[in-house]
């Protein structure tokens, strides 16, 4: 248990060292989450109005 | 080059990439962390404050790394009018922004221990700062116009017009600190870096790349659903005038 | 080469036809300066460490203050269509636009820093190195500046738009104008740094206009 607390405290440096990994990570994912959110909304958005444009297949559906 | 102009074709290849880009990505990065925060010695002049360079370094990597591909993007999108390098080149602009102030805030929280202070107005800091303030420029001026494709273009042209003027910037900014920086503050020279420091470095590199790949084809699909949005919008609106979609900002 | 001529001669023209525009940009120039004092504090020999700097970023400040309206008045009636599809190339009319700027109000502004400098106290032997460096600086500001006034036309906030894509390249405008004013008043030779502004310059000189003029083309497109 010594040893952890010990490795947590990081030689004197953990104040500097764990924020530093904290905010790599809150970057990392936070990126990945604003991605697949608005990938997301998007899809559902065109689900939407595909469904409101009877007449008009996927396959002749212009891109 | 138009090869990839189709989007169906490009969401393919794209399909096809992103689980070796993801996974590469979830491996080193773990592997990376590994070997940074346990299997990796202490520096002997900077003890455990070293650990934060294996997350700085690769993130001002990204950094440069995005920006050069945003400016050969943008040159494709200019010179040779292809759709696709207008998206590529929205989508990859925020990442490379979050990645250059991720590399600011670890310089940040490293400079404390290390200069005393959380800012200095050290070269390489402040090359990196200007750099933030031209991928702010260029989201700005991309989503400043009505007309997307307008915005892609002018922000094209200012991507290019940026990495004429980034060496510029670097080369005026070292001159400047030459003038100005106490001879005391040394910035660690390493002209030998320890292997064992070297893998984890490089480790957290390879993830960060890979996970850029991965976030941009994720980001490329969607900016390529939201232009087929727009055209379904204009030709529902020019088939019935329907009630104003709200939600067109992208 | 009339045609070059003609661009120039036409915002000469506007300029002198209403002068209030090239008046605003001084009289915010100097307004500017003289609110340092009363944020500083009076010391002579802070403000005169301080002085060229002051001058060199307020210079700045000015001279995009008056960018947004460089192509402004085209665009809305239209002009600016005919000056892309005229037979002359668009980027010697738009080299022509940024001698006019330049004309207008780098000039004024280089006219009235000895003043400024002599109300902040700036040692003598650094004046004559300030007028060399605002003569060799101010130009390319107005290049770069064109690009991004070309860039944001069109935008809907472009005003907020401008400084953002402007300012960090002017950076090494103010680093070089700077350093050769305080290598002057240091005793230091100027040459070099006066050689690099005037590298910046012979930079900008043929690419600003090529950038501008490709973004012109993209916002009558």
């Amino acid at each position: 248990m010594r040893n952890l607390a010990e490795y947590f405290a990081m030689g004197g440096y953990a104040v500097y060292v764990w924020p530093s990994y904290a905010a790599a990570v809150a970057v990392l994912i936070g990126v990945l989450i604003a991605s697949l959110r608005s990938l997301r909304a998007r899809s559902a958005e065109l689900e939407a109005i595909e469904g409101s444009l009877p007449h008009r297949s996927r396959e002749e559906r212009p891109t | 080059m138009h090869r990839f102009a189709n989007p169906a074709r490009f969401l393919r290849l794209g399909a096809a990439i992103m689980p070796w880009s993801t996974g590469v990505a979830v491996l080193s990065l773990a592997a990376g962390l590994y070997f940074a925060l346990f299997a990796s010695p202490a520096d002997y002049q900077q003890g455990e404050s070293v650990r934060i360079m294996y997350v700085h370094v690769p993130a001002a990597w990204m950094a440069l790394f995005i920006y050069t591909s945003l400016a050969a993007t943008s040159a494709i999108a200019l010179v040779w009018k292809h759709p696709l390098a207008d998206l590529a080149a929205k989508a990859m602009a925020p990442v490379g922004a979050a990645f250059t102030a991720l590399c600011l805030v670890t310089g940040s929280l490293w400079g404390q221990p290390m200069w005393g202070t959380w800012w200095v107005w050290d070269a390489r800091l402040t090359s990196v700062l200007v750099l933030f303030f031209l991928y702010l420029g260029h989201i700005a001026l991309n989503n400043a116009f009505d007309d997307p494709t307008r915005g892609a273009r002018a922000a094209a042209v200012l991507a290019i017009v940026g990495v004429v003027n980034v060496p510029i910037i670097k080369f005026s900014v070292d001159w400047w600190n030459t003038l100005h920086q106490p001879a005391s503050i040394t910035r660690l020279a390493a002209p030998a870096i320890d292997p064992a420091m070297l893998r984890p470095l490089l480790l957290m590199a390879i993830g960060f790349t890979a996970y850029f790949v991965s976030i941009l084809l994720l980001r490329i699909r969607t900016e390529i659903l939201a232009r087929k949005l727009r055209t379904l919008r204009y030709m529902q609106g020019a088939e019935a005038p329907a009630p104003a979609v709200a939600g067109e900002r992208i | 080469m009339t045609a070059f001529t003609a661009v120039i001669a036409r915002d000469l023209r506007l300029a002198w036809r209403a002068p209030a525009d090239s008046a605003t940009v001084i009289a915010f120039f100097v307004l500017a300066v003289v609110l340092f004092p009363f944020g500083v504090g009076p010391e002579p020999q802070i403000l005169a460490r301080i002085a060229v700097g002051i001058i060199w970023v307020t210079a700045l400040l000015a001279c995009l203050l008056s960018l947004e309206r460089l192509f402004q008045l085209e665009a809305e009636d239209g002009s600016l269509e005919l000056i892309v599809l005229s037979p002359a190339p668009l980027e010697l009319l738009v080299f022509g636009k940024c001698v006019a700027h330049w004309l207008t109000t780098g000039l004024p502004l280089i006219a009235v820093s000895p003043l400024l400098a002599l109300l902040l106290n700036l040692h003598v032997d650094g004046y004559a190195a300030l007028l060399l460096a605002l003569a060799l600086g101010t130009p390319t500001l107005s290049l770069i500046g064109a690009i991004g006034a070309g860039l944001t036309l069109g935008t809907r906030r472009g005003g907020a738009l401008l400084p953002l894509l402007v300012l960090p390249l002017y950076i090494p405008v103010l680093i070089f104008g700077v350093a050769a004013v305080e290598a002057a008043v240091a005793g230091l030779p100027t040459r070099p740094h006066l050689l690099l502004l005037g590298g910046l310059l012979a930079l900008g000189l043929p690419l600003a206009p090529i950038a501008t003029a490709s973004a012109l083309r993209q916002a009558t497109a």
